[in-house]
C-alpha cells in the first residue's frame, strides 16, 4: 500500500476515486438519517432508485468499553455493560457478570437466578416493542411507535421498581441482584403479562396482516441460511433464516432448561420472516415471565458468600447469553490481578451489519431502509 | 370616487371579492387543518396531541406559524433563484384552483365554462414547484424527491383524468356548477353510486397528487430525510405545508363536486354551503385516517398500483360510461 492510499478516509479512497462515471449518485445515509438509528452512516452508490453499492461505515459512536475493562476494576466495570446495548443492557449485564462469576466459581442463589430470568425477559420484551415501533416508522407507519411505547412504558416502570433505572441498567451483582422484587413487582409483572397477551393478537390483525406491510417486508432482503452463517448472524436474524440457534436452549445458563418455552424459527429468509421471529420472541418471552414468577422461590436474592473484593485466578472465560440481538459473548482473560488481563465484547449487531453490504446490493432504497430495519441493529453495541 | 366604481365591471369586483376571501380561507384552514390533523393523530395513537398553547391547544398551529415567519431564511449554494421560486410556485396557482370551485348554489368567484379543466391544469403545476425546490436546494435527497415527485405525478394524472372524463361524458359539461346541477339532493343521486370504479381511483389518485400517506414517496422522511423540502427553512417550507394542506381542501372539493353531490344534500338550498364543506372535510378526515393508519407503500409499487390496476380499470370505466351513456 502507496502512502496515498493510506491518507484520506474510507470514502476518498473507496467511492470518489472512480466519481467520473455516469448516471452513479453516491450519498451518505447518515450519520445522520432518520432511519439508521443513530449514528450509522452507510454510503450508498445508486443507479436512479436501484442500489448498486452500501457500505456501512462505523465508529461514531466508539467509546472504548473494552480498553475501559482493562483499566477498572470488575466491579467498577459493571455500569459500563448497561450503555453496551442500551435496549437489551440486561442481556449484556447478565454477559459480564455470568463470565466473571464462572471464572471465580460464584454460587447464585435460586431466587437471584429467577429475578434475573424474569427482568432480562422483560428488558427483551421492551427492546422487541422498541424495533417493532421502529422499523414501522422506517416503513412509514407512524402510529405503531406510540403504542409500542405504551406498552413499553409500563415494562419499564416496573423494571424501574427493582433496578432504579429505566434504560441503562446495572442491576446483577456478582452472587446475585441488587435488590429482591418485591410484591407491587410480581403483581404488576402479572398485569403486564395480561396486557401484552391482549396487545399482541391485536398487533397482528392491525399491522402484521396489513396488505401494504407484507409487500414491503415478504421477499424483501432474503438472507440465505448459507450466508448468514458465514457472516456469523445470531439472534432472530439467523432465526429468521430457518436456523434453530438460540443460547437458552443450544448453551443452556440459568435456569432456562427447566423452564417451558419455544424457539421460533421462520425458514422463508426475507425480512418478514425477521420480523415474525421477534413478534413471536415476545410471545414467548411472556410465557417464560409468567412460568419464572410461578415458580420463583424464597431464599436469598444474594449469595451470602460472594466476594466483596473480585480477585480471579488466573485463567480466561468465555460466557454467552441470548441478548435482543443476537449471542452476546463476553471473554475475559485474568491475570490474577483486580483488573481484567483483556476484555472482548462479541456484540451480535456487528455480525448482523456486515451482512447489509452483500444484503443490500441491487436493492431499492425503500428496501434498504426495510433491511436495515430488519437486522434490529443498535449502534452502541456496534461501536462498542 | 362613485364614478370610478361604475367603470369597473361588476364581474370583476365579483373577482376581487372572491380572491380576498378566499385567500383568507386559504391562511385560516392552513392552521386549522394542522391543528385537526395533529388532533386525529393525537386520537389514533392514543395521545392528547397539542393541549398547551391555548384552549385545547387551538393556538398552537398559530404559535407554530410565527415561529416559521421568526426563523432565518437560509439558502444553500444551488441556484437561489430556482430555490425560492419553487415554494412560491407551490402556493400560487391555489387561488386560482379555489376560484372556480363552487361552494354553494351562485357562491362561486369565477364559475368558468371549463372550470374542471381550469383546476386539474393549475393543480398539475404543484408538479413544477416540487421538481424546481429539488433542483435548487443542491442536494441529493432533495433531488431523489423531486425525480419521484415527477413520475409520480405522470403516473397519477391520468387515471384521475380518465375517471374525471367519465363523468363529464356522463353530464356533457365541463362546468362545475352544471356537474352539481345534474345530481340530486339525496345520497343515491349522486354520481358515485353510477361510477363507484371511478369515485374510488379519483380518491386513491387524489392521495398520490396531493403526496399524503401511503403515497408520500416526495417526502418520505425514513428514506429521503424529508425529500424536496430538506433544504427549506422557515416560511418557505410553511409556503409547501399551507400548499400542502390546501390542495387537500381543492381535491376534495373536485371529489365533492364530482361525486358527492356537491353542495346539493336535504335542506334549503342557502344551506348548502354547508353540506358542501361537511363533505370536503369528511374527505380530508379520510386522508388523515389513512394517513396515520398506513405504512408507505414502496416506489415501485406505487406505479405498479397505477400503470397496471388504475389505467386499465379507469379505462374500463371510460368504456362502460360510454355505453351507458349511449344506450
Amino acid at each position: 500500500m502507496t502512502k496515498e492510499t493510506l491518507c484520506g478516509d474510507f470514502y476518498t479512497n473507496c467511492f470518489e476515486a472512480d466519481q467520473e462515471q455516469e448516471g452513479r449518485l453516491i450519498i451518505n445515509m447518515g450519520p445522520q438519517h432518520p432511519s439508521t438509528h443513530g449514528v450509522l452512516r452507510v454510503i450508498v452508490e445508486m443507479e436512479g432508485e436501484y442500489i448498486t453499492r452500501a457500505e456501512p461505515v462505523i465508529g461514531y459512536l466508539h467509546r472504548m468499553h473494552e480498553k475501559m475493562g482493562e483499566i477498572k476494576t470488575y466491579h467498577q466495570y459493571m455500569p459500563n455493560m448497561g450503555r453496551v446495548d442500551y435496549l437489551h443492557a440486561l442481556a449484556w449485564n447478565w454477559g459480564y457478570i455470568g463470565s466473571v462469576e464462572k471464572l471465580c466459581q460464584i454460587e447464585v442463589p435460586r431466587r437471584a437466578e429467577f429475578i434475573r430470568v424474569i427482568t432480562c425477559e422483560m428488558n427483551r420484551i421492551c427492546s422487541h416493542l422498541v424495533w417493532w415501533g421502529a422499523y414501522l416508522l422506517d416503513l412509514g407507519a407512524f402510529t405503531p411507535i406510540m403504542y409500542s411505547f405504551d406498552d413499553r412504558e409500563m415494562a419499564v416502570d416496573l423494571l424501574q421498581m427493582v433496578t432504579g433505572s429505566r434504560l441503562t441498567y446495572c442491576y446483577y451483582r456478582f452472587g446475585g441482584v441488587r435488590t429482591d422484587v418485591t410484591d407491587a413487582f410480581i403483581e404488576g409483572t402479572r398485569d403486564f403479562c395480561k396486557l401484552m397477551k391482549r396487545r399482541l393478537p391485536m398487533y397482528k390483525d392491525l399491522v402484521t396482516d396489513n396488505y401494504i406491510l407484507r409487500k414491503r417486508c415478504e421477499e424483501i432482503g432474503v438472507l440465505p441460511l448459507e450466508m448468514a452463517r458465514r457472516y456469523g448472524a445470531t439472534g432472530p436474524v439467523l432465526r429468521g433464516s430457518g436456523q434453530k440457534y438460540d443460547v437458552r436452549r443450544s448453551e443452556p445458563y440459568s435456569v432456562y432448561p427447566e423452564l417451558d418455552f419455544e424457539i421460533p424459527v421462520f425458514s422463508e429468509c426475507d425480512a418478514m420472516s425477521r420480523y415474525r421471529v421477534r413478534v413471536a420472541e415476545m410471545e414467548q418471552s411472556v410465557r417464560i415471565i409468567e412460568q419464572a414468577l410461578d415458580m420463583l422461590p424464597q431464599g436469598d436474592f444474594m449469595a451470602p458468600k460472594a466476594p466483596k473484593r473480585i480477585k480471579p485466578p488466573k485463567g480466561d472465560v468465555y460466557f454467552a447469553v441470548e441478548g435482543g440481538r443476537g449471542k452476546i459473548g463476553v471473554y475475559i482473560i485474568s491475570d490474577g490481578s483486580t483488573t481484567p488481563y483483556r476484555l472482548k465484547l462479541r456484540s451480535p449487531s456487528y455480525s448482523n451489519l456486515s451482512l447489509f453490504a452483500e444484503l443490500a446490493r441491487g436493492t431499492l432504497l425503500a428496501d434498504a431502509v426495510s433491511i436495515l430495519g430488519s437486522l434490529d441493529l443498535v449502534i452502541p453495541e456496534i461501536d462498542r | 370616487m362613485n364614478s370610478m366604481i361604475q367603470f369597473i365591471p361588476l364581474e370583476l369586483i365579483h373577482i376581487l371579492i372572491g380572491l380576498v376571501a378566499i385567500l383568507a380561507f386559504i391562511g385560516v384552514n392552513g392552521l386549522a387543518l394542522v391543528y385537526v390533523e395533529r388532533k386525529v393523530a393525537g386520537f389514533i395513537q392514543r395521545r392528547p396531541g397539542p393541549y398547551e398553547v391555548g384552549p385545547w391547544g387551538i393556538l398552537q398551529t398559530l404559535a407554530d406559524a410565527v415561529k416559521l415567519m421568526g426563523k432565518q431564511l437560509f439558502s444553500p449554494s444551488g441556484d437561489r433563484l430556482l430555490f425560492w421560486v419553487a415554494p412560491m410556485l407551490a402556493f400560487a396557482p391555489l387561488p386560482l384552483l379555489f376560484m372556480a370551485i363552487p361552494v354553494g348554489k351562485n357562491l362561486v368567484a369565477f364559475d368558468a365554462n371549463l372550470g374542471l379543466i381550469l383546476i386539474l391544469a393549475f393543480s398539475g403545476l404543484n408538479v413544477l414547484a416540487l421538481c424546481l425546490a429539488g433542483w435548487g436546494s443542491y442536494n441529493k435527497w432533495s433531488l431523489l424527491g423531486a425525480v419521484r415527485s415527477v413520475s409520480q405525478a405522470v403516473a397519477y394524472e391520468i387515471p384521475m383524468l380518465l375517471a374525471v372524463l367519465a363523468v363529464t361524458l356522463m353530464t356533457g359539461t365541463l362546468q362545475l356548477s352544471a356537474i352539481v346541477d345534474a345530481q340530486g339532493a339525496w345520497p343515491w343521486q349522486w354520481h358515485w353510486l353510477t361510477q363507484p370504479a371511478g369515485f374510488i381511483i379519483y380518491l386513491i389518485c387524489a392521495l398520490a397528487e396531493t403526496n399524503r400517506a401511503p403515497f408520500d414517496l416526495p417526502e418520505a422522511e425514513s428514506e429521503l430525510t424529508a425529500g424536496f423540502h430538506t433544504e427549506y427553512s422557515g416560511m418557505g417550507f410553511g409556503l409547501f405545508f399551507l400548499a400542502e394542506y390546501s390542495s387537500m381542501v381543492v381535491v376534495s372539493s373536485v371529489c365533492t363536486i364530482l361525486f358527492l353531490g356537491g353542495w346539493k344534500g336535504p335542506g334549503p338550498e342557502i344551506l348548502g354551503f354547508i353540506w358542501f364543506f361537511a363533505k370536503v372535510y369528511g374527505l380530508v378526515l379520510l386522508m388523515m385516517w389513512v394517513r396515520w393508519t398506513f405504512p408507505r407503500v414502496r416506489f415501485d409499487q406505487l406505479l405498479n398500483i397505477s400503470w397496471r390496476w388504475l389505467i386499465p380499470l379507469s379505462l374500463f370505466n371510460l368504456l362502460y360510461v360510454a355505453a351507458v351513456v349511449k344506450i
